[in-house]
C-alpha cells in the first residue's frame, strides 16, 4: 500500500488534490481510496487529506501517519505545523516553492535519506500560467506522478477530464504537462549529476 | 458500473435508483453532498418524476416526508447529529404510524461541544423510536443497504434509517459498483403502500389511542421488527443472487472459526479492525470479528450463536450511555446472557477521536489476556481528564469544562488577558 498525505491551506484544492490521485489511480485499474483530515474547512486554514493507493481492497479508516510521500501546496505551513511527521525513511516530498530544498533550508530533512526523492515545483505559478487561477493541486499532481512513478501522467490527465470540462480541463492539462517535465528535468540533473 | 467516487455521491445515485418520489432536505454536515446531488438530479431532470422539497428545518422534513408517504408517495430524506435530535418528534411519529420512509444517517457526534465529526450517539439516540437501523461498513455496502432499505421498509410499513460513517464514508472517495436501472427495477417493486390517504376514499391516519388500544398498536410495532429479523437475511440473499454481492444481512463474521476473543463493532472501523485481526492471526492468535449490520432490529439469536463458542468478546462502539458505559454492549450482553462468557466494552472515537491500528493491537492483546476493566475508553488522553478533576477538587469556581480542557491542551486560548 502506498500513502500519500497533502498538506494545504483552505482554498488550494488540497482535498480535491487528494480525490483526483485517487481517481487517477482508479484508472489504472488500482484500489484507492481519498479523504479530507476531519479538521474545520475554512479558506486559509491548514487542511490536510489522503490517499491510499493499492492493489487490494483498502479496509483501514485511519489517518495515514506514515505517509510514503507528502505533496505540501504551501511552504508557508513550513513554519507552522510538522507536516513531515511520519514520512517514510525512504519518502518522498514535493513541495511548492520556486526554491530549491536547500534553499527552503530543509537540507536537515533530507540527511540520510535520498534526496532525489525531495523536489520542489513553481506549482502556483503554473496554475496562474495555464488557468489563471493560483491553484497549486494539479501540476503538484503531475509532479508527483514524474516524481514517484507511482501513477501515470495520462491517469492524472483523466482524473482532470473527469473533474473539469472545456477550457478549465485543457488549461488544467497544459499545467499538468509542464509540470511534468519539470520535475522530469530536475530528476535528469541529478541522475546526470 | 464501477466508479471512483464519493460516499455520498453513490448514495445519491443508489437512491435516485429506487426512484424516489419525494425528496425533503434540510442540510446538516456530514449528511449535505447526499441530498445537494439529489437536488441537481431532480433539477436536472435526470430524477423524475419527483418532488424535491427545500425545508426550513429538520422537523419540517421529517413532517413533510410524513405526509408524502401517507399521501402513498415513496418518501426520502437525510439528517445527522443535532437535525436528527430536532425532528425527533416527528421521527416517532414516521415509526407510530407505519410509514415506509427511508432515512440515510450520516452518523456524527451530539453536542455540547459541538463537534461535527463521526461517532454513533446520533442515530442511537434514537435506538427506541421503531425505526429499523442498518450500518454500513463500506460506501459499496452503503449503496446497497439504500436499495435494500427501501424493499425492506415497503414490505413492512415501517421506516428505516441507513446508517453511514460521517466523513469517514460520506466524504471518501473509493471504488463502488453502481447497478443499473433495470437491475434495481427487477428488486424494488413500485410502492404499493398500505395505507394511504385517498380523496376518493377518505380514511384519517394517525387516530388517538387510549389504554384500551395504545399497547396492541406498540406491541405491532415490535412484531413488525420481528418479522424484519426474518426479512432482512432474505432480502439480502436476493441481494446477492441478483447484483452478485454480498451486502446487507442481521450479522457478518470475519475469521471467527476456532476464534477465542471475539471483537464485536458496527460501521466503518470494521475495515481497520479487520486489518489488525489478520495481522494478530498472522501471529497465531485465536482472534474473529463479528460484525452487526442490524443494529435495529437486534439480532440476539445470530449474535449469541456467532459468540457461543469464543472465551471472551470485546464490544467497541462509537458511542457512550453516560453513566453507564457502552449502548452496543447492552445489547451484546443481553444476546449471551447465561452464558457465562466474559465480555469487555471499549468505547473509542468519540467525536471523530481516530482509531489507529496500534491503539487497537495494544487493546485486542488487553482483552485476550483478560486484563481489561469492564469498560475502557481507547487513546483517553488521562493527564487531561486528571487536570480538570483537579481542577474542579481546587476550586468551586473551575470554569466551562470544554474550554478548559482545549486550553490545557493548547489548541485555543479560552481565556483573555
Amino acid at each position: 500500500m502506498f500513502e500519500v498525505r497533502v498538506h494545504g491551506r483552505g482554498g488550494q484544492g488540497v482535498v480535491t488534490a487528494a480525490e483526483m490521485l485517487s481517481v487517477a489511480a482508479f484508472e489504472e485499474g488500482r484500489h484507492a481510496q481519498a479523504f479530507p483530515s476531519f479538521g474545520s474547512e475554512r479558506t486559509g486554514a491548514p487542511v490536510v487529506a489522503f490517499c491510499r493507493i493499492s492493489d487490494k481492497e483498502i479496509r483501514l479508516r485511519e489517518p495515514v501517519m506514515e505517509p510514503d510521500a507528502i505533496i505540501i501546496q504551501d511552504p508557508t505551513l513550513l513554519h507552522q505545523i510538522d507536516v513531515f511527521a511520519g514520512l517514510k525513511q525512504d519518502g518522498y516530498v514535493l513541495l511548492n516553492s520556486r526554491h530549491s530544498i536547500e534553499e527552503l533550508g530543509l537540507g536537515e530533512l533530507i540527511k540520510g535519506r535520498n534526496a532525489e526523492r525531495f523536489c520542489t515545483l513553481s506549482a502556483t505559478e503554473l496554475g496562474l500560467k495555464h488557468v489563471g487561477r493560483p491553484i497549486p493541486n494539479v501540476p503538484l499532481l503531475a509532479g508527483f506522478a514524474a516524481l514517484s512513478g507511482t501513477i501515470k501522467l495520462e491517469s492524472v490527465i483523466k482524473a482532470i477530464n473527469e473533474k473539469f470540462s472545456g477550457k478549465v480541463a485543457l488549461g488544467n492539462i497544459a499545467a499538468a504537462e509542464e509540470a511534468y517535465l519539470l520535475v522530469q528535468a530536475k530528476m535528469k540533473e541529478w541522475a546526470d549529476a | 458500473m464501477l466508479k471512483q467516487t464519493e460516499g455520498s455521491k453513490a448514495v445519491a445515485e443508489a437512491v435516485a435508483l429506487c426512484r424516489p418520489e419525494v425528496i425533503c432536505a434540510y442540510p446538516i454536515s456530514p449528511q449535505t453532498h447526499i441530498v445537494e446531488a439529489l437536488g441537481e438530479m431532480v433539477k436536472s431532470g435526470e430524477l423524475t418524476p419527483c418532488e424535491f422539497i427545500n425545508v426550513e428545518s429538520e422537523f419540517a422534513a421529517m413532517s413533510v416526508a410524513i405526509g408524502a408517504s401517507a399521501a402513498g408517495a415513496r418518501a426520502y430524506t437525510a439528517t445527522a447529529s443535532q437535525g436528527l435530535l430536532f425532528m425527533a418528534e416527528a421521527v416517532y411519529n414516521a415509526s407510530g404510524l407505519g410509514l415506509p420512509i427511508v432515512m440515510t444517517v450520516a452518523n456524527r457526534a451530539i453536542g455540547a461541544p459541538i463537534n461535527i465529526w463521526n461517532d454513533h450517539s446520533d442515530s442511537l439516540s434514537q435506538r427506541d423510536s421503531g425505526w429499523m437501523q442498518l450500518f454500513a461498513e463500506t460506501n459499496q455496502e452503503a449503496l446497497d443497504l439504500h436499495i435494500q432499505a427501501f424493499r425492506l421498509a415497503e414490505e413492512l410499513s415501517m421506516p428505516i434509517m441507513v446508517c453511514m460513517d460521517g466523513f469517514i464514508l460520506t466524504h471518501a472517495f473509493e471504488r463502488v459498483d453502481i447497478p443499473s436501472q433495470q437491475q434495481v427495477d427487477a428488486y424494488l417493486p413500485p410502492f404499493d403502500p398500505r395505507q394511504v390517504l385517498d380523496p376518493a376514499e377518505p380514511v384519517s391516519i394517525g387516530a388517538m389511542v387510549g389504554p384500551e388500544a395504545f399497547m396492541e398498536v406498540r406491541y405491532l410495532a415490535h412484531a413488525k421488527q420481528m418479522q424484519a429479523l426474518e426479512l432482512i437475511p432474505q432480502l439480502a440473499a436476493e441481494f446477492r443472487e441478483k447484483f452478485g454481492r454480498e451486502s446487507g444481512g442481521l450479522v457478518r463474521s470475519y475469521r471467527a472459526d476456532d476464534a477465542e476473543t471475539m471483537i464485536i463493532a458496527m460501521g466503518s472501523v470494521l475495515g481497520t479492525i479487520k486489518d489488525t485481526v489478520d495481522e494478530m492471526r498472522d501471529e497465531g492468535h485465536r482472534i474473529g470479528v463479528l460484525g452487526i449490520t442490524s443494529y435495529r432490529p437486534f439480532p440476539l439469536e445470530q449474535v449469541r450463536a456467532a459468540l457461543i463458542h469464543c472465551k471472551r468478546f470485546l464490544v467497541l462502539e462509537k458511542s457512550l450511555a453516560v453513566g453507564m458505559g457502552g449502548i452496543l454492549a447492552t445489547d451484546v450482553r443481553m444476546a449471551v446472557s447465561g452464558t457465562g462468557l466474559k465480555g469487555y466494552t471499549a468505547v473509542a472515537g468519540l467525536g471523530g477521536r481516530p482509531i489507529p491500528k496500534s491503539s487497537l493491537h495494544k487493546l485486542f492483546r488487553q482483552a485476550e489476556k483478560e486484563e481489561l476493566p469492564p469498560v475502557t475508553f481507547l487513546d483517553l488522553d488521562w493527564d487531561a481528564v486528571n487536570k480538570q478533576l483537579e481542577r474542579e477538587r481546587q476550586s468551586r469556581h473551575s470554569g466551562p469544562i470544554a474550554e478548559n480542557i482545549l486550553h490545557d491542551k493548547g489548541i485555543v486560548s479560552a481565556k483573555f488577558g
